[in-house]
């Protein structure tokens, strides 16, 4: 009962802080919003509208009113899930943004799976070999990996790869050739090829995810190894892997068995934080590889000011940031039985 | 009786330690209990550590250290896979530390069999229940599938006797097996422990620093003194003990009864520190 | 504890000051680990190319020449001409000292701020503390770039407004290790003692907790300076950072891409310059972790 009440306070807890971070993001996307030099009226109207309607836009769009008057509106907007048209596009910004966040998501994907897929095991391999010559050379790996500018590693990987060696497709998410052969119905690429089991289409949307995704990953795994091996060093030095090898078992097996099983929970959070920072190098690295997705949606709309765009764009990320923040909470109470 | 070990002028020292932690120390155990006494610092628990093979880093040198037929100075990691576990084993200090947080008691206990004798998974679940009635765990089944924060340290203790009794080892090394614990279970689980090993006959070093403890449950003492064995003797008389490190450490125990003056504090000798000759 | 005993101490003339020593003990301890002296040399070197940069530099970075453009590499134009026919070698030289700015304003803003904040959450705990720790959680729910890029959408592309932007968004995590720093101190006993004597709040965390936090905070600020680089380098990249003819390094990169499948000098060069500069601050910040605080590790 009490216990109960523990947890219920917990989530309540929990619930709040979740609530007033929402609303600091909404009060930091309005405040972007307003300060903006980009005239949204002008945006609207053209250059060369009457005044009569420039007006007329202006107090449509409630800017003649308070500011926090102008924030309820937004408020209500965000609310009711209306942020507007696009200027560039003329569409609904939702639906612009749900047409290009799968082919983001897909290229995360993917970079996460091989991020972590190379980062665990290294971390582990350096923690297990502490300052002997793998973890230093590891060290430089993943530190090279946290230094590079992913889109100068982008363009370079591009010339070597595709250019010179033709190992991989080029930009974009699949060979000029196949565009439109294939029908939308997930916006998963990969995934709407093989629903319609055009497997030319997968081969060539592989081959195209694969280099920017390798390199998104080969980024993400410098974070994932550094906190691999400081959360593996921690567990080699606990008593119970004293037991394991008091028990008969090999160093792999009591390092793989017992104590990688011990910070699986915290991996679990570093993946869900690594995945949300994936967003922030696929900006650069979608512009570098013309990748259809959310980076260069964000970026070319802010390079002409369209403002509903963006901040809407900000507001998204900071949301899915919020909600992998959340994700991870939740998987570490399912994982570890010490908080069940 | 062939000994079960026998250790002549056994050396460790630390990788990057200026001096070594232990210093030829000699002793051979048959199928009996052997207590090393001393205080923290004193080199007790590395010695047991180095007979487990367990320290890597450390440089380890001996004219002899031999258990059983296995030569422990030169057995290749391989063969200690072997031994470990399933012909020696040990018993480490606080259950909360020592047990898997993650895996439950009973999969711990069978993964200790599993890892040396091939069986099904039920047979060793069997194993694993049989061996906790063994300790005195009146529900196994409910233990068996308790993680180790959900049971109390005198419990968990026993899920570790249990562990590391299961495979009927020659020898057991029990490191500081009850300092852990409430007083009040202290006792409860060194009888099952004691009790275990005299019916299985195993040789039994029991690591701690309670003169009483194991004055009650060894047949003999070692008392270690910065890395050093300075006396050796019978369990029963450890009162007569002629070193006067050994004589400190009794007269500092309190008694009932005694007098209610202050305990006498050590009065430390660098003598203390020259090996001493003539071995048990 | 083993650098101080190892290094045999010279009996000094006059006695140096004991932050000097200890600067120096550092120092010692990062020479003797190649991959911190590497990141010591190359911070050296770029201390020295920018203080240098008109000496250094073969050509003017800014002079076109249109008879010679996207020249490969050559005697004359060690790394090659740009599109306009500019030295690439002289405007990285340049460039040097663009990126040197933006690290030293960063810091001198960012490691104040954070200092600022984080001490003062953490003395004074409760309400000041939930409010000041609920503003860095909004900002840290962001990816710094994506921050970065909606403050200078917001600002209107430029150099300097790129560099306000990176720092709005690289404080944050400065004040959460400040604060977490302060709370291990406030109960101390030394604390205690001061207010006792009278001492005012702002002369306690002044005088007593912010020495405390320096190292940790330094060591945070040199991890960092390798993020603020690339966030800087991809601002300048995507057109919002400085503007072109600023020989900036990313920007350099962005202009270069047209040209990069014949001409591959033109991004290679900037890009390796990027590489090496942040890779040593990461190098710096890993020794410097080790020295200073071994038990740091984990921390993020």
């Amino acid at each position: 009962m009490r216990l109960d009440r523990r947890r219920l306070n917990g989530i309540a807890e929990q619930g709040v802080s979740i609530f007033v971070t929402l609303f600091g993001l909404l009060i930091l996307t309005f405040v972007i919003g307003r300060i903006m030099p980009v005239d949204p009226v002008r945006a609207i109207v053209g250059e060369d509208a009457t005044r009569e309607v420039y007006e007329n836009v202006y107090r449509q769009l409630g800017l003649d009113k308070p500011m926090w008057q102008q924030f309820l509106l937004y408020m209500r907007d965000v609310v009711t899930l209306d942020f507007g048209t696009s200027i560039r596009t003329g569409q609904p910004v939702l639906q612009d943004i749900a047409r290009v966040l799968p082919a983001t998501i897909e290229l995360a994907t993917f970079a996460i799976l091989i991020g972590a897929g190379l980062g665990t095991p290294l971390g582990v391999i350096a923690a297990v070999n502490k300052d002997r010559w793998p973890d230093q050379l590891i060290r430089v790996i993943s530190l090279m990996g946290h230094s590079m500018p992913i889109f100068w590693t982008g363009m370079i990987a591009l010339l070597v790869f595709y250019a010179n060696l033709g190992w991989v497709g080029g930009s974009g998410r699949m060979s000029q050739f196949y565009i439109g052969l294939v029908p939308e119905r997930t916006n998963f690429l990969l995934i709407d090829s093989a629903l319609a089991g055009e497997w030319e289409v997968f081969r060539s949307a592989i081959n195209h995810i694969i280099l920017p995704a390798a390199l998104l990953g080969y980024s993400s795994s410098a974070y994932i190894t550094r906190m691999t091996r400081s959360f593996m060093l921690d567990q080699l030095g606990q008593e119970y892997v004293t037991t394991a090898r008091v028990k008969g078992l090999s160093r792999r097996q009591t390092v793989w068995r017992h104590a990688f099983g011990n910070i699986r929970v915290q991996l679990v959070t570093i993946v869900a934080l690594a995945y949300g920072a994936l967003l922030e190098g696929a900006v650069l690295i979608e512009t570098v590889f013309a990748w259809p997705g959310f980076g260069q949606y964000l970026t070319s709309n802010l390079l002409i000011g369209d403002m509903n765009a963006v901040m809407t764009c900000v507001l998204i990320v900071g949301v899915i940031f919020i909600g992998l923040n959340i994700l991870s909470d939740i998987l570490y109470r399912v994982f570890d039985p010490r908080t069940r | 009786m062939d000994p079960v070990l026998d250790i002549q002028r056994l050396s460790i020292r630390y990788a990057g330690a200026p001096a070594p932690a232990v210093r030829d120390v000699s002793f051979t155990l048959g199928r009996e209990r052997l207590g090393i006494v001393g205080e923290s610092g004193s080199g007790k628990s590395t010695v047991g550590r180095a007979i487990m093979r367990l320290l890597d880093t450390a440089e380890i040198t001996a004219d002899r250290m031999q258990f059983e037929e296995v030569d422990l100075l030169n057995a290749p990691e391989r063969k200690m896979l072997d031994v470990r576990g399933k012909r020696m084993s040990m018993i480490l200090q606080d259950p909360k530390f020592s047990l898997n947080p993650i895996q439950r008691c009973g999969h711990q206990i069978a993964e200790a069999y599993r890892t040396h004798v091939r069986c099904s998974k039920s047979e060793a679940r069997a194993r694993a229940i049989a061996m906790l009635e063994q300790v005195h765990i009146r529900d196994p089944e409910r233990v068996y599938d308790l993680y180790p924060h959900e049971v109390s340290g005198g419990m968990g203790q026993r899920v570790m006797i249990a562990m590391m009794l299961l495979t009927d080892p020659d020898l057991v090394i029990a490191d500081e097996p009850t300092s852990a614990l409430d007083v009040t279970v202290r006792l409860q689980v060194l009888r099952i422990l004691d009790g275990l090993v005299r019916d299985k006959g195993i040789g039994l070093i029991m690591i701690s620093h309670d003169l009483n403890l194991v004055r009650a449950f060894c047949d003999r003492v070692l008392i270690m003194y910065a890395g050093r064995v300075v006396e050796a003797l019978d369990a029963r008389d450890l009162d007569n003990a002629q070193h006067p490190y050994s004589r400190g450490l009794l007269a500092a125990q309190p008694r009932i009864g005694g007098t209610r003056e202050p305990l006498p504090v050590l009065a430390r000798q660098d003598s203390w520190l020259e090996p001493l000759e003539a071995q048990a | 504890m083993s650098m101080t005993r190892d290094i045999p101490a010279p009996v000094p003339r006059r006695r140096m000051p004991q932050s000097l020593i200890a600067a120096r003990n550092i120092v010692a301890f990062l020479t003797r680990s190649p991959t911190s002296l590497f990141g010591l040399v190359v911070l050296a070197l770029l201390i020295l190319v920018a203080l240098f940069a008109p000496l250094i530099a073969t050509h003017d970075p800014y002079a076109q020449n249109l008879q010679a453009t996207l020249q490969p590499p050559s005697g004359t134009h060690f790394f090659g001409t740009d599109e306009l026919g500019r030295d690439i070698f002289s405007r990285l030289v340049h460039g040097s000292r663009i990126t040197l700015t933006i690290i030293s304003l960063v810091t001198v803003v960012v490691g104040p701020l954070g200092l600022f904040f984080g001490t003062v959450a953490g003395y004074f705990g409760g309400k000041v503390d939930t409010v000041l720790m609920r503003i860095t959680d909004i900002f840290l729910s962001f990816p710094s770039l994506i921050l970065s890029l909606a403050f200078v959408a917001a600002l209107g592309p430029s150099l300097n407004n790129a560099i306000i932007a990176i720092a709005l968004t690289a404080w944050p995590p400065i004040a959460r290790l400040a604060r977490a720093e302060t709370l291990t101190f406030r109960q101390a006993d030394y604390i205690a003692a001061a207010r006792l004597q009278g001492a005012s709040s702002a002369r306690i965390i002044w005088k007593s907790i912010v020495p405390m936090c320096l190292p940790s905070v330094t060591i945070r600020l040199t991890l960092n300076m390798a993020t603020v680089i690339l966030t800087a380098a991809g601002l300048g990249f995507l057109g919002l950072g400085a503007q072109p003819p600023l020989p900036e390094w990313g920007a350099m990169i962005a202009t270069g891409r047209r040209y990069m499948i014949d001409s591959w000098w033109l991004v290679t060069f900037p890009g390796i310059a990027i590489l090496c500069v942040s890779l040593a601050f990461n190098l710096l910040g890993d020794g410097l972790r080790d020295a200073l605080d071994p038990k740091q590790m984990n921390k993020r």
